[in-house]
């Protein structure tokens, strides 16, 4: 799983959860792998992301640098930063670790750099 | 005919490891796939030569999702069968995954996506698979979510498989319901082995005509047009809003925001004509 996707997940779909957001993010283990540097789709996604949720992921890989806030109008003109969020958002991957709800404390595992958001039948 | 395997087994079991080989290794499901992937993907109407966020339902072993980055565009794809998905992951692609199950809603934040892509998935939710499953509820989920999770203007492309008019009918109205526009488009239409359905769904902005069907003459597209959409809606909450006078002066008043030339209001707007003309 991409840090990218952390970004976006939540645990809303389980009944009686209200935001499910940010989850909770366990890290066992992490491959690193380089790709291109696309400064456009970094600076489109930008606007999407959540602060917050980027500063728990780049703690929990160890990724410094980043700062508390964002000011939308100079970052994206800033390509150590944009430089910055590609690494972390597309680069690094967890490979083994898991998810948590929140709310609820669920647990959603990652194997194999999947992450299984599947829900018991009870739980919808 | 040939069984339809959502009948057969729920999909996490029937795409098991014997049938998502074939999605790596047989070239004529791989070239179908494919090219129903790339039909879809002209239909979505992402930005060119930009690189944009795409959900990929049902992703599979990833073949739809190929296309995508063929395209230019990063994906996260969902899908119900670790099978499927482990295959993706063997064939490497730059798409990430998610094992997931649609009927239970897309678990994104809102607006995360500049569009959704889903190939041959769609009408595995018209089945029932678990005792507490409600095909409606399941679809409504979904597409609620989903319109949640997408931008504002962004479109959802659905080719899928029904089983016949009431499947198309059940989706088509669940997908309005929760927001979305938009209709199907069938392709090759007179023929029984190319004939395609693509549902193709809008978030908003500016209303478009959907293109025609390939292999068509004329226009061979069900576009669910703002009216029948009212019609619906109209059903759903059981009175005709349609010209009374708030609607009317709500028209208006959007006419007048776009700077079209609009009536002034006057204590006839909105009244019955009396017939004596
Ligand atoms: C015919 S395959 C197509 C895969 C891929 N889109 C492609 O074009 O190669 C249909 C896929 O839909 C998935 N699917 C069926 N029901 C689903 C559900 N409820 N949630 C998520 N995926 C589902 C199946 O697991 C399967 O991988």
């Amino acid at each position: 799983m991409k840090l990218l996707t952390y970004n976006f997940l939540t645990s809303k779909c389980i009944k009686k959860v209200k935001v499910g957001y940010p989850l909770k993010l366990n890290i066992m283990e992490q491959k690193v792998e380089s790709t291109n540097f696309n400064p456009e789709f970094i600076q489109r996604v930008l606007p999407r992301l959540d602060w917050s949720a980027i500063k728990i992921a780049a703690d929990s890989v160890g990724c410094q640098g980043f700062p508390d806030e964002i000011n939308l109008e100079t970052s994206t003109n800033d390509t150590e930063l944009l430089q910055k969020l590609h690494h972390l958002l597309l680069e690094i991957e967890v490979v083994t670790g898991s998810l948590i709800c929140p709310e609820t404390n669920r647990i959603f595992p990652i194997t194999n750099g999947i992450p299984n958001m599947l829900l018991n039948e009870d739980e919808v | 005919m040939a069984k339809r395997p959502e009948h057969s087994a729920p999909p996490e079991i029937f795409y098991n490891e014997d049938e998502a080989k074939k999605y790596s290794q047989n070239t004529r499901i791989i070239e179908i796939q494919e090219e129903m992937s790339e039909r879809a993907y002209e239909l979505l109407l992402l930005p060119e030569d930009e690189s944009a966020l795409v959900l990929d339902i049902g992703c599979g072993s990833g073949l739809s999702g190929s296309v995508l980055e063929e395209n230019g565009h990063q994906w996260i794809g969902i899908d119900i069968s670790q099978a499927m998905l482990d295959v993706a992951s063997d064939r490497e692609v730059e798409g990430d995954l998610i094992l997931g199950d649609m009927g239970q809603g897309m678990c994104f934040k809102a607006g995360s996506f500049d569009g959704a892509i889903s190939i041959s998935a769609i009408q595995w939710l018209c089945n029932a698979d678990k005792s507490n499953h409600v095909p409606q509820k399941r679809l409504y989920q979904f597409f609620t979510t989903l319109y949640a999770c997408l931008t504002r203007n962004a479109r959802a492309v659905f080719q899928f498989y029904p089983e016949n008019a009431q499947q198309i009918d059940m989706i088509t109205n669940q997908a309005l319901r929760s927001g979305f526009y938009g209709g199907i488009v069938v392709d090759y239409p007179n023929s029984t082995k190319a004939k395609k359905y693509y549902l193709v769904l809008m978030t908003g902005g500016v209303q478009q005509q959907l293109p025609a069907g390939l292999g068509t003459e004329e226009s061979n597209t069900e576009q669910i047009s703002y009216s029948k959409k009212r019609e619906m809606t109209k059903n759903i909450r059981g009175k005709d809003v349609k010209r009374s006078k708030d609607w009317i002066m709500h028209k208006k008043e959007r006419r007048r925001q776009q700077g079209n030339e609009t009536r002034l209001d006057s204590k006839y707007t909105g009244r019955k004509r009396s017939g004596r003309f």
